[in-house]
């Protein structure tokens, strides 16, 4: 990535190379595909009962929308780096990115962490 | 470049930047100009992320206190609908990247073609989507309305098309009242989500109308990439959408 993601400094002005990476449309066609492969596995796996895991009473984690997310953050992730160039470009979108993901799951986490206190062991 | 041109270019660099027209006098290069763009882009993302995450909280809380209801009601939506607005929206994101690929290539007739197949598999959606929301019309599966019934709920073999392939046990009363809740998040998610299909093709028939005159197969394709990330993003939506509203339990 360190070639797409230097500033040529020595070129601001005069000539513009290009420096975007130009994604193959053979690359898109195969997270397309996989993309699709994804989808079905999801739906099919909704069929099943993947069962529960009792940690302690009154905390159960269903295995079914856990796996359900993981497929869909699975599918989330090629399209943001393939589609949406995020693997080709430079460190301070990659970051952007990232910060946007991070205070989004901070801001879920917050607010559950005042639901889950409240009711303190009458779950 | 020889030391003469480079002498003769930073002359002229003084009074007047030597670039292309698309290029905006106040950045330093095309290049830095399409990266200040393209950030801007993502932090707009960023808010539509902020934006749709407040929905989805309510929807985490609500489902774990009203499970059984978000369950029952669930089954009233068709998976073979849902799964083939997934793959209508999973491929007009591939046709849109390839829209970006072919303003990349400078090669304004397939450019025409991607932006035009976008154009058909979104109204596509929006088409199915319609489809979905009649029944739920037709069913009185409206929240908010006067004429909402939870009859479905609380005796599900009156709606015999569902429950011959789930067989859900009737709900209590106060349980399948708060069907309603699960119906009020699909509308405003699905909703919310249509909107902005509704703006992304409305924006579509734009680029489409600027590409016929060649505006982004000139090397200057930066509104084509930040849009297909606004599509993209969309699609990413629906990606979590799906799964979460369409297969809550099928088993």
């Amino acid at each position: 990535m360190s070639e797409h993601s230097e500033h040529n400094e020595n070129n601001t002005e005069g000539e513009y190379h290009e420096q975007h990476h130009v994604v193959s449309p053979a690359l898109y066609a195969m997270i397309l595909l996989a993309l699709l492969c994804a989808t079905a596995l999801t739906c099919g796996m909704s069929y099943i009962d993947l069962g529960e895991w009792h940690i302690t009473q009154g905390v159960t984690l269903f295995w079914n929308p856990v796996v359900a997310l993981a497929i869909a953050c699975t599918k989330m992730s090629l399209v943001v780096l393939f589609f949406m160039h995020i693997k080709y470009s430079r460190r301070l979108t990659k970051l952007t990115v990232l910060s946007g993901l991070f205070i989004f799951l901070t801001l879920i986490g917050m607010t559950l962490t005042d639901y889950m206190s409240r009711a303190w062991g009458r779950w | 470049m020889s030391d003469s041109t480079a002498i003769a270019n930073g002359t002229a660099a003084e009074k007047h930047h030597e670039h292309p027209p698309y290029q905006r006098h106040h950045f330093e290069s095309v290049d830095q100009q399409f990266d200040a763009t393209n950030f801007a882009m993502w932090l707009f993302l960023l808010t539509e992320i902020m934006f749709f995450g407040g929905l989805f909280m309510a929807y985490l809380l609500m489902r774990n206190w009203y499970y059984p209801a978000f369950v029952e009601a669930s089954h009233q939506l068709s998976i073979f609908w849902g799964t083939a607005n997934t793959t209508v929206l999973i491929i007009s994101s591939f046709t849109m990247a390839m829209s970006v690929w072919s303003a990349q290539m400078r090669r304004k007739g397939l450019l025409l073609v991607f932006l035009g197949l976008t154009f058909v598999l979104g109204l596509g959606f929006l088409g199915i989507k319609g489809i979905e929301w009649h029944e739920k019309w037709v069913k009185h599966h409206v929240p908010g309305i006067h004429n909402f019934s939870d009859a479905s709920f609380l005796n599900p073999a009156s709606d015999p098309e569902v429950y011959k392939e789930y067989h859900d046990k009737p709900l209590s009363p106060a349980m399948a009242s708060k069907t309603e809740m699960y119906f009020f998040l699909y509308f405003a998610m699905t909703g919310m989500h249509a909107l902005h299909m509704v703006i992304g093709i409305g924006l579509l028939i734009y680029i489409f109308i600027r590409a016929k005159t060649g505006a982004y197969t000139n090397g200057h394709y930066t509104f084509v990439e930040n849009f297909g990330l606004y599509w993209h993003f969309v699609d990413i939506i629906w990606i979590f959408l799906y799964p979460l509203l369409y297969l809550i339990s099928r088993y």
